[in-house]
């Protein structure tokens, strides 16, 4: 076990290391100058400079020597907790990002919540319908919640329950209130996939023939249900929060920007539309590391929860 | 004849399913009854409705199916229509359920312990510590060993028959009157078979329990029952003790069932069933072959498990060989060698004399012209997307043989061969029967005139009356032809049918071999011997001798 | 082992067996033309998804014959006019016609959504297929890769690849292309592994098959159903994906508007003529939900 737990452990840093590989290859090794992005973006335009002013630049940026020391010499920054200076910002990029991570972190993590809640609670509703009219109906539901754009859902709500009914703030970071509306735009589509996949997975189990096993027992429909069905249909959903988890976090780059919230995912945004490299390089590999640490727990975790998997045995 | 009224009677009860759009008779105007402590078999092909019957009678049938008519009585109670049988409460406290694969049977993710625990707590409501010890006494009665230990694992972890004794605790755990047996143990191998259907029988008989059994084994049924009930397309097509139904059936269709089933037949298992013909050249030789796998666990080879030990047999030209084992035996594992799949970790392989078996893929080739398979699961041999005719002139197209008309010719000749009908030609996998796939895919090993065909397993996944027309076809094609078979089958009663020669095989050894007749008739080794009698049929065979 | 025909538990088994009780030992006739159009009528579901779809590609070529109005022409009078006879979908804030501009915006969000699905599909065919079918070491690097590109929230990786290259329709379209790719990479390669291990390929190479013909007549057309499956689903996944990258206003460049970009502009008048941003995006689910359910019937579909 210590064995496997160890081998896991360097395989997610592996991974870990290749996203931020790929990043920094995507950001300064594809067609297009860094240094005039860059400097654009510190509101500068390269041709009106000297060269010596370019070449200090340059240093200034990390942008002198050759790509793979710069490689070597960002990656031991980043390790050290510097992921250099935002132009567009003028500020270190790790404080913008530490300033922010709160709001983005309570967003995100009610909004996998909320998913968890709706999508599980939903599937298993839309399950346990006696009235096969009713369970085909609830059954396509969430095919509405996978293809609603959740920017678009986010307007809308905001339309109906601030702007209409007047319930809920439309838009600002103050409070519990205020996270209600954009952490359930942005659980919707995780949601739907969640009960799209409890759904399917129950109506399996239901033809399993350890189901017809435990009916004969004379258990009632609720009970088979719950311990039998349940159990099992609900194992793969662990594995697809895990998968899920970062594309909720990284649905804050939408959901922060229409609800006009101060957090990483605006950030972003706004590092996007500047062209600011460095915080989308950090933003980037820091979404990448909560993704493999996310998944690292739900693999250590999965034994515990299927008796099935055995990793002693593994090696 | 008693006077008591039966434990349960059903009456002109009549199911179909739907299928795209429209209904499908399943069962039709089925009438039974099952007295008290009686054990009736119902015996049928797949698709004859049998165990349609035993769900309707649990209230489990699948959503598509529509209970037509029929009325159900218990114990002399009132006739309940069979559509209202769920509102009588009968699972679990009247009638117990021992289902077909104990391999998929139990919850994967819950203790044994648990699972028959709930039924414990289901059936007479003792809780905690109580419905423990209820549960150990139920596993150690089914004959599991270490109950204590056993009730905290997880099924994973315990062996089929193993499995199938906690689906009989199980079912015991409400104390039913009645236990309906599906197929209970045709997942297993026959050895097994028998000691879990002989505890089955003996706990029936020690608490006075009716047992219904569904099989589609007439031997099986004729061995165990009381009363055989045989069906057919849903029908009821003949009832009666074993002994009337074995020695005067009424029905052309059980004597068909009859004379495909060698045990039962009257002139026993062992009768030589075949002239003897010359034996031709020698033709495949395996010499001292041993196969060790890396072991799952460590990798090291060292440590490896083995599959198999030492096993030599000669084949000769235009004879059949049979390897005769039981699951993991070894079997599989002679032909994957023999066909180049797997490389024997020593020993050699000797195709007329000449050393096949560190042959490369490429030096392989030419000799797949001369040896050839047909595949255990006639379901999955065949390509989706090939129509019949493609399908078996795929080898000449590989080598390059035939072009164009010639190839079509081919398939042609090739469907006349295994007797399918020329319009099967045009027709995909899916459209044919599984009888009809498996003369497809031996007309497919036929393709490049082979001398050594290998059988792996090629009627076991068919119903009893196609397994024969398979075995005879085969046996013509090999008069015609004068093709060589190694026969790899679990069961005996198909390896009578068509072997010259038998290697019994067991755990990678192999303990007997030589002449059907002299292997069979006068077995030298102990577990041949106890392979014998766990055939199904034997003991009615000798009711039909007398 | 399971056997096949003696198990008859499980309803797809039930209504195997019933039908062949029913059909005998003969050969089961096939579906002929008609009846597969009798068929597809009984499914309005899937006639109104095949409408859907219809109706965008015909709108992305030639949109000229859905709308005669001019999408950029700004009638002031018509500033904000309401859904009406007039204005199907009501004006924008400087009177131009939300119905042409939809129309007209198909064209830029088909073609990005089109070019994405095909990047993807392109690519994670042959890696999943190399991948799948060379086994061994050459798997283990690619799937590797493929697991770093996962660890890439899509999002995130189609940000960074705009940082790179900067914006517009084709930019959109590539970041959103390389986002969904890995997926394809992996269901070809399940697909590729899973037929691989299939008896009938087993039977081919038995028979003399080259690796060749096995892979090229066996292993591709068993395994590319479920991957264009995923592609049609992929397809709204890109329609959504685009969309959004747009709202962010990192697509084409105005007054060219994509559908994204619509519903982003008629933000500002949420409160004063709410169906400016509401109208796009329910244009944007309706052919989602059509490409959804087309991707359902292709799965249930398959034999």
């Amino acid at each position: 076990m210590t064995r496997y737990l160890l081998s896991r452990t360097a395989q997610a840093l592996l991974v870990l290391l290749g996203a931020y590989t790929i990043a920094y290859l995507i950001l300064y090794l594809l067609p297009g100058d860094p240094l005039a992005i860059l400097l654009n973006a510190a509101g500068r335009d390269i041709d009106a400079l000297s060269p010596a002013e370019i070449a200090e630049a340059r240093r200034f940026y990390g942008l002198d020597g050759t790509p793979l020391e710069r490689y070597f010499e960002l990656l031991w920054n980043a390790l050290h907790g510097d992921f250099g200076f935002s132009a567009s910002k003028n500020a270190p990029v790790a404080q913008l990002i530490l300033e922010r991570l709160p709001q983005t972190l309570a967003l995100g993590g009610l909004a996998v919540a909320f998913s968890i809640v709706e999508g599980v609670g939903f599937g298993y509703l839309a399950a346990s319908v006696r009235s096969p009219v009713l369970a085909r109906f609830l059954a396509r539901l969430p095919a509405f919640g996978v293809s609603l754009p959740s920017f678009w859902l986010g307007l809308l709500l905001i339309h109906l329950f601030a702007f209409t009914l007047g319930w809920l703030p439309a838009a600002g970071n103050d409070g519990f209130r205020s996270l209600i509306l954009p952490a359930f735009t942005l659980s919707l589509y995780s949601a739907a996939i969640y009960a799209q996949l409890l759904i399917r997975g129950l109506e399996a189990a239901s033809r399993e023939p350890f189901i017809v096993t435990a009916y004969a027992k004379g258990l009632t429909r609720g009970e088979v249900q719950f311990r039998h069905a349940f159990r099992n249909a609900a194992l793969p959903i662990v594995t697809l929060v895990g998968l899920q988890i970062g594309n909720t976090f990284s649905g804050a780059v939408l959901i922060e920007t229409v609800f006009t919230r101060t957090g990483v995912g605006r950030l972003a945004e706004e590092a996007v539309l500047r062209q600011d490299i460095p915080v989308v390089l950090a933003v980037v590999t820091l979404s990448a590391a909560g993704f493999v640490f996310i998944n690292l727990l739900v693999d250590l975790l999965y034994p515990i929860l299927d008796p099935r998997i055995d990793h002693a045995s593994k090696g | 004849m008693s006077i008591r009224p039966p434990l349960l009677s059903v009456r002109r009860l009549s199911i179909a399913y739907r299928a795209g759009g429209s209904l499908v008779a399943a069962v039709q105007n089925v009438e039974l009854s099952i007295g008290r402590g009686e054990t009736l078999a119902i015996v049928g092909e797949s698709g004859s409705g049998k165990s349609t019957i035993a769900l309707a009678i649990l209230g489990l049938l699948p959503a598509n199916a529509r209970i037509l008519a029929g009325d159900i009585q218990v114990d002399g109670g009132s006739s309940v229509s069979m559509a209202d049988v769920e509102t009588l409460g009968l699972r679990g406290r009247i009638v117990g359920f021992v289902p077909q694969d104990p391999m998929v049977g139990l919850n994967p993710t819950m203790r044994i312990g648990g699972q028959i625990g709930e039924a414990v707590t289901k059936a007479s409501g003792l809780h905690g510590r109580r419905a423990d010890a209820e549960t150990i006494a139920l596993l150690e009665q089914v004959g599991v060993d270490e109950p204590a230990l056993r009730a905290r694992q997880y099924p994973h972890q315990l062996s089929g028959g193993m499995r199938q004794r906690v689906l009989i605790a199980i079912a015991l755990a409400g104390n039913p009157a009645l236990i309906i047996a599906d197929e209970p143990t045709s997942a297993l191998d026959s050895t097994v078979q028998k000691s879990i259907l002989d505890h089955l029988a003996r706990l029936a008989g020690e608490r006075g329990v009716a047992l219904l059994v569904i099989t589609h084994d007439l031997g099986l049924a004729a061995d165990r029952a009381d009363r055989v009930l045989v069906m057919k397309d849903g029908r009821i097509v003949e009832q009666g003790p074993p002994r009337a139904i074995l020695t005067a059936p009424a029905e052309a269709y059980t004597r068909a069932l009859i004379a495909a089933a060698p045990a039962l037949d009257g002139k026993g298992l062992f009768g030589v069933r075949r002239a003897s013909r010359p034996a031709g050249g020698e033709l495949l030789r395996f010499e001292g072959v041993s196969k060790r796998f890396p072991s799952p666990m460590t990798g090291e080879p060292s440590r490896a498990s083995t599959a198999l030990d030492n096993v030599g047999f000669t084949v000769h030209a235009g004879r059949t060989l049979a390897v005769v084992g039981e699951s993991g035996s070894g079997k599989t594992t002679i032909c994957r060698i023999a066909l180049g799949l797997e490389k024997p970790s020593d020993g050699r392989v000797l195709f007329e004399n000449r050393d096949i078996s560190g042959l490369s893929w490429p030096e392989f080739r030419p000799l797949r012209r001369r040896i050839q398979l047909v595949q255990q699961d006639p379901f999955a041999s065949l390509d989706p997307r090939f129509t019949i005719a493609e399908c078996v002139v795929e080898p000449l197209v590989s080598f390059g043989l035939e072009k164009g008309k010639g190839l079509q010719a081919a398939a042609s000749r090739l469907i006349d061969l295994v007797q399918l009908p020329r319009e099967a030609a045009s027709r995909y996998p899916r459209e044919l029967s599984g009888g009809q796939r498996q003369r497809v895919a031996i007309a497919r090993a036929l393709a490049l005139k082979p001398e050594l065909l290998f059988l792996d397993e090629p009627v076991s996944a068919l119903d009893v009356l196609i397994q024969s027309q398979i075995l005879a076809l085969l046996d013509e094609l090999q008069r015609a032809l004068g093709v060589a078979y190694v026969l790899v089958s679990h069961d005996l009663s198909v390896v009578t049918s068509v072997a010259d020669h038998v290697v019994v095989i067991r755990k990678g050894r192999i303990v007997e071999q030589g002449p059907v007749a002299e292997v069979f008739g006068d077995p030298a080794h102990p577990y041949t011997r106890e392979l014998l009698e766990a055939t199904p049929g034997r003991r009615s065979a000798a009711l039909v001798a007398v | 082992m399971v056997d096949d025909s003696r198990s008859e538990l499980s309803t797809a088994r039930l209504r195997l067996a019933a039908g062949r009780a029913a059909l005998g030992r003969s050969l089961r006739p096939s579906l002929r033309g008609a009846e597969r159009l009798g068929h597809l009528l009984r499914r309005p579901g899937l006639v109104l998804s095949l409408a859907i779809l219809a109706f965008v590609f015909v709108a992305a070529a030639a949109p000229t014959l859905l709308t005669s109005y001019d999408p950029y022409l700004t009638v002031p009078a018509d500033r904000l006019a309401p859904p009406g006879a007039e204005h199907w979908f009501g004006a924008d804030e400087i009177g131009r016609d939300l119905f042409a501009r939809i129309v007209h915006g198909s064209s830029l969000s088909v073609q990005a959504s089109s070019i994405a699905v095909g990047i993807a599909f392109s690519a994670g065919l042959v890696l999943g297929v190399i991948a799948g079918f060379a086994g061994g070491w050459t798997d283990a690097a690619i799937m590797r890769f493929i697991d770093v590109l996962l660890a890439l929230p899509s999002l995130l990786l189609s940000l960074a690849i705009i940082t790179a290259i900067g914006f517009g329709t084709i930019p959109v379209a590539v970041a959103v292309g390389v986002g969904i790719m890995p997926g394809f990479a992996r269901t070809t390669r399940s697909e590729v592994l899973r037929v691989k291990t299939l008896p009938y390929v087993e039977a081919a190479r038995l028979g003399g098959a080259s690796r060749a013909r096995t892979l090229l007549r066996h292993i591709l057309p068993n395994s590319c159903g479920p991957v264009i499956v995923l592609a049609t689903l992929d397809f709204g996944v890109a329609i959504i994906a685009v969309a959004g990258l747009s709202f962010l206003g990192f697509g084409a460049a105005p007054p060219a508007a994509e559908w994204g970009t619509l519903i982003a502009n008629g933000r500002n008048f949420l409160v004063t003529a709410p169906w400016l941003s509401l109208i796009p995006g329910l244009f944007v689910m309706a052919v989602v939900l059509a490409a959804n359910h087309i991707a359902r019937t292709l799965e249930d579909g398959r034999p």
